[in-house]
């Protein structure tokens, strides 16, 4: 396998066209979690035109609901989730200059898309490795939506976090190669 | 009649979700270093690896393999000739809230579908009682995660339709979750029964280990061939394409009705989690 590309954050445009699917990365700097629940309240706010809770122009935001962190620990096991379910709300936060996604699993062509339009990059971290993956944050501060959970928005500080290019920003789709390629 | 404790349920339920949620099975380790070996994909391999040393991790911290430490699936094999003082039901509960607790396990239960706010403890359980002979209990949890649990699919099919009708189904079941239950999966089969009990056989069928096959020759054919026509779909470990896609296929079957054919897919992720003791 190549050797893992080193990026920070944020992202620029050039930053997110420099990537290609399939390209594996590590990611460091400041990234923002939240799950189809926090991305609910977002977009209400975006709806009445009131301010959001956080700048996303440039930024990652990471789909994950970590588990509780045992004493001494910054964060308990942190893989991603589902990132389906976030479909529905994610154009409306590309079009506000949201750069990078973090999750597994396929985006719909509405998110794809939308990717294209504005310049973005969706990764795929490893579902089920949670606990390899917590390693790669070295903070986190709650930044929203405390009451939500494990679903509230943190602020994660993070060091060579792993993970994938699965949909690059010129309409490369990882799922769709990487399937046809292996397929028998 | 013997008298169990109630006590000694909290207790032992409250330490199986811990040793499920930190401790990958032995079964899940040797078949994920075997699918290591055979992997052609880079991406594969490098994810195949991934989860490896996450097991690793987390059985030497006892942290959880998985930030979703799952729905408390119970199965609760009750004798007959056994008395639990206190109601076991909520001796199961208890020991839930506290092995999710004391445990540091992710707590993802709401209390109402609709209108509800997280629980706090993941309670409550789902239990699945059977009432046997004799005076041991029988209990094994199994924490089901959300991710692959939506992939799951019942099927009312026809009589008609037969062996090849569910072998399509359930290929069909997979190529759809495609990356979202977090491929290398397990794959649990249901067949017969009526229509809520199916699912129940396809969530069972998730309680054997890695290689056991079904008893009947028959289904055990069915459950090599699905496997490998599964394995031939290029999903590949998270399903960014590979060889790895399911780690195996298990199929419980029960006797229908002459107007039914009942099939149901119950998809686990590699974690398959499950801790069984008996009292």
């Amino acid at each position: 396998m190549a050797e893992p590309i080193k990026i920070k954050t944020p992202l620029s445009d050039e930053d997110v066209q420099n990537l290609k699917i399939g390209d594996s990365i590590l990611i460091t700097g400041k990234i923002y979690t939240a799950r189809d629940a926090a991305h609910k309240r977002l977009i209400e706010l975006i709806e009445k035109g009131e301010s959001l809770p956080l700048d996303l122009k440039g930024q990652i935001m990471y789909y994950v609901g970590p588990a509780p962190a045992k004493p001494g620990y910054v964060i308990g096991p942190a893989g991603p989730t589902t990132s389906g379910r976030c479909d529905p709300y994610t154009p409306a936060l590309l079009a506000l200059g949201l750069k990078g996604m973090i999750g597994k699993g396929v985006r719909s062509k509405e998110v794809r898309e939308a990717m294209e339009k504005h310049k973005a990059v969706y990764f795929a971290a490893t579902g089920g490795a949670a606990a390899l993956i917590s390693k790669n944050i070295k903070a986190v501060k709650i930044i929203a939506y405390e009451d939500l959970g494990p679903e509230a928005i943190r602020e994660l500080e993070v060091e060579n976090f792993p993970v994938i290019v699965a949909n690059d920003a010129h309409g490369g789709d990882l799922y769709e190669e990487g399937i046809k390629k292996y397929r028998k | 009649m013997r008298e169990v404790d109630y006590i000694t349920i909290v207790d032992a339920v409250a330490r199986l979700c811990m040793e499920a949620n930190y401790f990958l099975g032995d079964d899940v380790v040797k078949v994920l270093k075997q699918a290591l070996e055979k992997e052609e994909s880079e991406t594969g391999k490098d994810v195949l690896g991934q989860l490896l040393k996450n097991a690793e991790i987390a059985k030497t911290e006892k942290i959880p393999i998985c930030q979703d430490c799952g729905f408390a699936v119970v199965f609760l094999e009750m004798g007959e000739d056994t008395h639990v003082k206190g109601n076991i039901i909520s001796a199961i509960n208890d020991g839930v809230k506290k092995g999710y607790t004391e445990g540091y396990l992710r707590k993802s239960i709401v209390s109402d579908p609709v209108k509800g706010k997280n629980t706090g403890d993941n309670t409550p359980a789902i239990v699945h009682t059977t009432i046997v002979p004799g005076d041991k209990i029988k209990i094994t949890v199994a924490p089901k995660g959300g991710g692959s649990e939506n992939m799951s699919e019942v099927k009312m099919m026809k009589p008609a339709d037969g062996i090849e009708g569910v072998k399509n189904f359930v290929i069909d079941r997979v190529t759809r979750s495609s990356s979202n239950p977090c491929p290398p999966t397990v794959i649990g089969v249901g067949i017969g029964g009526t229509f809520e009990y199916v699912a129940f056989l396809a969530k069972k069928a998730l309680l054997r280990d890695i290689g056991q096959r079904n008893p009947d020759p028959f289904y055990a054919d069915v459950e090599r061939e699905l496997l490998e026509k599964i394995n031939n779909l290029g999903i590949g470990p998270m399903g960014l394409g590979g060889r790895t896609t399911a780690l195996d296929v298990f199929i419980e079957v029960h006797p229908r009705h002459i107007a039914s054919f009942p099939v149901a897919v119950n998809t686990n992720c590699h974690a398959a989690r499950h801790k069984t003791i008996t009292i």
